[in-house]
């Protein structure tokens, strides 16, 4: 017999909940190591025996509760779909926080299987789990599993098929040892002993009355407890979905009683179960001691990113040299067989001075875009993200944003997309607001390209130092903007940091592979879609004008446009038709600005340096100094952000005015540091 | 006394949370309620703290550190 099973995953966000949806779903999904970055439903599905399993990656949460985005997605997905089985991922080695979600979900009345992982953690540390004891006192299955390691994975999947149609143990353990506790002294007439977590006397006869109530105005339903429980709580989705007379029963929330004594229920089981508490402390507080050091926090982190931007010059730098001499090799070559087939000019153009010069000139930057990813990597799953975001409160404070608004720029240095997605983590909306409009200065990997084109060939020997500049550029307008905008808002009132440190691990290699895989596969998808079709349409408006197929450039319709754009940009030194239409181009994506100049000045090996070498002749040729590229690159790095960012500012925003106030904005300081830039400089050179 | 003014390295009950009620829940669903034994870690030089509660570290800012009373345990 065929059945389809729904299953659940829920879970603290760390717990490993993706990493164990990935071991069974082999889904390319992205692992974080902060809270809250799984924000969209991730389905998988796979065969397990004769059944049908479809598994749901629900957002990592701390309780079911409706304060947050990702607590009101997974409640709602849990109340309305019908799940089967809740696998609830727990963390072992913070068993005790993480009892409490598990407690809640118990509640619902849904079948749960509790899935205990990273035991290996608990087991360094010296302390044991009572894996018998457990079960008994929470009245479902414990199934100790290791997402990394893979193991545990065929009888977690055994139980929930064994578990669907079952409720809470009726075996339940309510005797236990420890009687001090309050809860039990009131707890006199024992009754609900079929419930894991009993309260008090004054609350359960609350719940009773409720439960009673509910009954009668909308007859038999599910999750009544956890319902009733919710009314005690004043719950306001409970209270709209089920209104209730209930002056005289509820007359103030008793969410508190019911929060500590959940917590009580939870240190009764802590005591039970947990065997050598506290043998041994753990790294983690060793590491934090020297990483969030009130002096050295922050020089540490500076020298870290230092260190990520030297790897990715100097060894992505290293490895591009064979790319590009493959480049070469390909473009001869296709060059080659298109005179052997005897194809037309407009054919041979096409490829090679359209195609292979604009999507092969960003094919041979991947190895310096797979080092930043790969570092960016080890920088989420190490744990270490979490705790910029602390060493980052002073100063981010001082422009008033918290200083967990700093990982969503932190992940702007990699994609601005991702990036700006990231910034849900925060849960007021005039800090995402700000947040969303100062990520895109930070340079992203597709600015990077042009940094280290224009750099090699303008400046030589200081290339590397030019590019790590644009990066502190980035930064430091983002920080004025934020100063600016909070300078000049009533709302002075600073955020406030809160934020969960995971325990510091060693980076899965599993989990940056398929990381740094997905940005690759991006990187390539990209190169093959968008900057292809741009180098396509690029080449096409070069090559055409009002009168037909143009042997001179400055007769096209890209010329045309260019011309009339160019006085606008001639106090910034960008005053030339070229490098308007490479500038607009780049909107498609920043990428684009680099195959742009391939396909307009017809070098189909830009990167090389005889290829860099005849751009710096036609350039300079036209005045185009040092100067002009140091504005040049200063302009790519703060303009209008590229197409994929705008559609994701719009998304998440949802007002097409604010989008277009971010674009406008943008393009402004764009021209105004430019101009600046360029103006000073030219008072000096 | 208040997080905000308590010795590194102390172990303390909280007797008390100011806060306003989004942050106060955010932070029961963490485990940090009144009664909860809270070890203070570390503070930086803005005034942000992080405490070990139940088990598992919290980063909190300076505006909550100050609102959250507590007593020596």
């Amino acid at each position: 017999m065929k059945e389809d099973l729904l299953v659940g995953f829920v879970g603290n966000p760390n717990c490993g909940k993706t990493t164990l949806f990935n071991a069974y779903t082999g889904a390319n999904l992205k692992v974080a190591n902060w809270p809250g970055v799984t924000v969209e439903k991730k389905e998988g599905a796979f065969k397990y025996h004769n059944m049908r399993f479809r598994l749901v990656d629900l957002p990592g949460i701390y309780s079911l509760t409706s304060y947050t985005m990702e607590e009101k997605l997974t409640r709602e997905f849990i109340l309305s779909s019908n799940v089967d089985v809740i696998i609830n991922i727990v963390d072992a080695s913070t068993l005790e926080r993480n009892l409490y979600l598990t407690l809640q979900l118990i509640e619902l009345g849904i079948p749960v299987v509790v899935a205990l992982n990273m035991m290996d953690i608990v087991e360094e540390r010296g302390m044991e789990i009572d894996l018998h004891r457990l079960p008994e006192m929470l009245g479902v299955p414990v199934i100790p599993v290791s997402a990394r390691k893979k193991t545990g994975l065929d009888i977690l999947m055994h139980t929930v098929a064994h578990h669907k149609d079952k409720g809470i143990d009726p075996n339940l353990e309510h005797h236990h040892h420890n009687f001090t506790n309050k809860t039990c002294k009131e707890r006199k007439h024992l009754r609900h002993q079929e419930h894991t977590i009993v309260y008090s006397d004054y609350i359960e006869d609350k719940i009773d009355i409720i439960c009673n109530l509910l009954r009668k105005k909308y007859g038999n339903m599910e999750h009544l407890r956890w319902i009733a429980i919710k009314h005690l709580e004043m719950d306001m989705t409970i209270q709209k979905q089920y209104p209730l007379e209930l002056a005289g029963i509820v007359d103030r929330s008793y969410e508190e009683d019911i929060i500590n004594q959940k917590y009580d229920f939870i240190e009764e089981i802590i005591e039970e179960v947990l065997v050598n508490k506290n043998t041994k402390a753990a790294a983690t507080d060793k590491v934090d001691k020297l990483l969030t050091n009130q002096y050295l926090g922050l020089p540490i982190f500076l020298g870290i990113m230092a260190a990520i931007f030297f790897l990715t010059f100097r060894i992505g730098d290293m490895i591009k040299g064979v790319f590009e001499g493959g480049l070469d090799a390909f473009s001869s070559a296709a060059l080659n067989l298109l005179i052997a087939m005897d194809a037309s000019d407009f054919m041979t153009s096409l490829v090679v001075d359209g195609i292979i010069a604009g999507v092969g000139g960003i094919l041979t930057f991947l190895p310096n875009i797979f080092i930043l990813f790969l570092a960016l990597a080890f920088l989420e799953d190490s744990g270490y993200m979490a705790r910029v975001a602390y060493v980052m409160e002073g100063i981010m404070g001082k422009v008033g944003l918290s200083g967990r608004a700093f990982i969503p720029m932190l992940l702007g240095f990699g994609c601005t997309v991702p990036a700006i997605m990231a910034s849900r983590s925060l849960e007021n909306m005039e800090d995402r607001r700000r947040t969303i409009l100062i990520t895109p200065f930070m340079s992203c990997s597709a600015r990077l390209p042009i940094y280290v084109l224009f750099s090699q060939m303008f400046f030589g020997e200081n290339a590397m130092l030019v590019a790590y500049s644009m990066y502190l550029i980035g930064i430091i307008v983002a920080i004025i903007v934020a100063y600016v905008i909070n300078k000049n808002s009533d709302k002075h009132k600073t955020a406030n940091l809160l934020i969960e440190l995971p325990e510091y691990k060693t980076p899965n290699m599993r989990t940056i592979f398929i990381y740094v895989w997905e940005k690759v596969k991006d990187y390539l998808t990209k190169a093959g879609t968008t900057i292809f079709a741009a180098s396509v349409v690029i080449w096409f408006v070069l090559n055409f004008g009002p009168n037909g197929m143009v042997s001179d450039m400055s007769q096209s319709f890209g010329a045309l446009i260019g011309k009339a754009i160019a006085p606008v940009l001639a106090p910034a030194g960008l005053g030339m038709w070229q490098i308007v239409v490479a500038l607009i181009s780049g909107i498609a994506a920043k990428e684009v600005v680099v195959s742009s100049f391939s396909v307009l000045f017809h070098i189909n090996n830009i990167n090389t340096s005889e290829g860099m070498a005849s751009l710096v002749q036609i350039l300079s040729g036209a005045g185009f100094g040092a100067l002009n590229a140091y504005a040049l690159m200063v302009f790519c790095l703060l303009y209008i952000p590229c197409a994929a960012t705008i559609g994701v500012i719009q998304r998440e925003m949802r007002s097409a005015k604010w989008t277009i106030f971010t674009i406008l904005f943008q393009l402004l300081v764009a021209w105004f540091v430019s101009t600046l830039i360029f103006q000073i400089g030219s008072l000096f050179l | 006394m208040t997080l905000a003014s308590a010795r590194l390295g102390g172990t303390y009950i909280v007797s008390d949370l100011k806060l306003d009620m989004v942050t106060m829940r955010r932070l029961e669903s963490l485990g940090l309620t009144r009664g909860t034994k809270i070890k203070l870690l570390n503070r930086n030089r803005s005034g942000s703290v992080i405490i070990m509660v139940r088990g598992s570290r919290l980063a909190l800012g300076k505006n909550i550190a100050e609102l959250i009373q507590m007593r020596e345990a």
